[in-house]
């Protein structure tokens, strides 16, 4: 990507002589990301999650149509240059649809992806440093949980919170906390015991400083991997709940609705609910691939 | 041992209790108005009825009472087998459940199975296979199989066998042939799990000394795979198999809806969609109840499959 900028960094670099000097946290997060991007399934996979966050932000970018339009007279065309993927029974151009349904469905895997992360940061962070009998409680909490098949869990969330994009999302959210609580639980003890923590407790530190310098960036990347796997569930799982009819109301549009709506034409006009999956699986596909590569990288 | 089993019994039976708690908790003490939600599930507006009739109706459905009251008779009523009354369906929760549960049952069993004979193979053969271009594509295959929604890989089957070749019917719930394709829409999650993490296990295997004596045996490479390999390879899998209960009865419920089958995975989207709280909380009761106990069989299968493991006490 910026091989150009990359090289003349380095040539300027090496030309200065003089005092070595840490190098920036840009320079280190470039070098760590350089090798990955000239991996052509990586930077593809980015390429995928880019896409559908500008889809996201900002959908007129991509797309010239109106999402709501309708035009009977162009139902349900297969894809063409005109209609990428087509259009569906009410004559909107499914690309678009998809485009902008996008906010939606990325907005609450952010929100389901958020509410895990501070739900299971803080019960693991909790349970891992406290120890003892709050360690166990809060494990036995974590058990019961994780027996609570995370569809159910969901289900039972949104049967009495309501329908909608954002109880989805909350109720999705709340299904992968004990997940990420095991994992950062886990984190913690183990960098919990490491001697450049109980270096800095003898500088006198105190345990909210260990805790935020110390130990939080060194137990972070599990938990990271994780998030990203689990950004790919959050969309799935949304998905999967707003294709059984509990997401948004139309004439919004998330994916796992215009799936589900596509569905009944499925015999004359198969490309209205498969083509919105396919992109679907693109982007979890990505994700997935993103969180491996960076797995791989960790260790 | 048997004060192994009986801990074991008794943290599987605590296990159950936290979860019928907390899905109590959250469908009865949750939302606002309990009373609203479950009128207008059994089709009547809470805003029409009188402050008599509203109170005749809270009694009917046991709101007036104390909270831990309550609790308590929901509790007690669920291990004698009583779940109440179906809201909308006017009907005894537990009927319902009887009745559908085979169709689950049969459904989830073949997937698993299924799963199995998938994933294992699957992994199998990459760990056999030695062109490297055919092995770096199976071995991506798995995460590409959890990539893809149940419910859109359904309509691609459907698609595909049920519209396009017309082997299958592409929905109902009767015959074997109507269990083919939501079996292997279900089985794939899971069996991309499993293609997974025994991929990996056989990685670890192949770098073990035992590999090599079996080898210098004079062994042929088909023969060490099956013999010493796998065997060594597949322990993980048993835990997965406990785990991926859960998920195969959520995926039910997306696969029950899509096929039109009637199930339990059905009825709790039917019931989601009427708010019949009841009727849900009976299913996530039963599924929860059918993880720990598939889980704890696992756990006391493990020393049969392995007589590494004995059940001494651990320190934890």
């Amino acid at each position: 990507m910026n091989m150009l900028e990359q090289n003349l960094g380095r040539k300027t670099m090496s030309a200065s002589p003089g005092l070595w000097r840490r190098r920036s946290r840009l320079q280190r997060v470039t070098a760590t990301l350089l090798p990955l991007l000239r991996r052509p399934g990586f930077s593809l996979a980015l390429l995928v999650v880019v896409f559908s966050l500008v889809a996201a932000i900002a959908p007129h970018l991509l797309s010239s149509f109106d999402p709501y339009a309708t035009s009977p007279v162009d139902k349900l065309r297969a894809p063409n240059l005109i209609h990428w993927f087509g259009t569906d029974e009410l004559g909107r151009d499914l690309y678009t649809r998809v485009v902008f349904g996008s906010s939606l469905s990325v907005l609450s895997a952010f929100l389901a992806v958020g509410i895990a992360l501070l739900g299971g940061l803080g019960l693991g962070i909790l349970s891992g440093f406290a120890g003892g009998r709050v360690d166990a409680v809060i494990m036995r909490f974590v058990d019961v949980l994780l027996a609570l098949p995370g569809l159910l869990l969901a289900l039972a969330i949104v049967t009495a919170i309501g329908f909608g994009t954002v109880p989805v999302a909350i109720a999705v959210g709340i299904g992968i906390v004990p997940g990420f609580a095991r994992t950062t639980r886990a984190e913690v003890l183990r960098v919990k015991t490491l001697p450049y923590v109980e270096a800095a407790r003898l500088g006198g530190a105190s345990w909210g400083r260990t805790l935020l310098r110390h130990i939080l960036p060194n137990a972070w990347g599990p938990v990271a991997v994780l998030a990203t796997l689990d950004f790919g569930a959050a969309i799935l799982a949304t998905a999967g709940l707003s294709f059984l009819g509990f997401g948004a109301a139309p004439p919004a549009a998330e994916w796992g609705t215009l799936i589900a709506n596509g569905r009944h034409f499925l015999i004359t006009a198969p490309w209205v609910s498969l083509l919105p999956g396919l992109f679907l699986v693109a982007v979890v596909f990505s994700l997935n691939h993103i969180a491996r590569t960076f797995e791989e990288t960790q260790r | 041992m048997s004060r192994y089993l009986i801990g074991r019994v008794g943290q599987a039976l605590l296990v159950l209790w936290g979860a019928y708690s907390i899905t109590y908790f959250i469908l009865y003490l949750l939302p606002g108005d309990t009373l609203s939600i479950m009128l207008s599930a059994s089709g009547m507006e809470a805003d029409s009825l009188s402050v008599e009739d509203l109170a005749k109706a809270r009694a009917y459905y046991g709101l007036d009472k104390g909270l831990f009251e309550q609790y308590f008779d929901l509790l007690l009523g669920a291990l004698r087998g009583d779940f109440g009354q179906s809201l909308s369906l006017n009907r005894p929760v537990a009927d319902l459940l009887a009745e559908r549960l085979p169709q689950t049952l049969s459904l989830a069993g073949l997937a698993i199975v299924l799963s199995l004979l998938g994933g294992i193979g699957l992994a199998y053969l990459t760990a056999y296979l030695r062109w490297q271009p055919l092995k770096k594509t199976l071995a991506r295959l798995p995460s590409l199989g959890f990539s893809v929604p149940v419910f859109w890989m359904g309509l691609l089957l459907i698609q595909v066998f049920a519209f396009g070749l017309g082997w299958f019917p592409a929905t109902g719930s009767k015959g074997v042939e109507s269990l083919v394709l939501p079996a292997i829409t279900l089985a794939i999650p899971s069996a991309a799990v499993y293609a997974q993490v025994l991929q990996r296990s056989f990685q670890g295997v192949w770098r073990e000394s035992y590999i090599a004596t079996a080898y210098a045996k004079g062994l042929s490479r088909g023969q060490v795979q099956a013999r010493h390999g796998f065997k060594n390879a597949a322990l993980p899998i048993l835990t997965l198999i406990g785990l991926q209960v859960g998920n195969t009865v959520s995926g039910a419920v997306l696969v029950e809806t899509i096929f039109a089958r009637s199930g339990i995975g059905r009825l709790a989207q039917e019931a989601v969609l009427r708010q019949d709280i009841p009727v849900v909380l009976a299913i996530v009761s039963v599924s929860a109840a059918a993880f720990v106990l598939v889980n704890l069989l696992v756990d006391l299968l493990y020393p049969w499959f392995d007589p590494r493991i004995t059940h001494t006490p651990k320190v934890s």
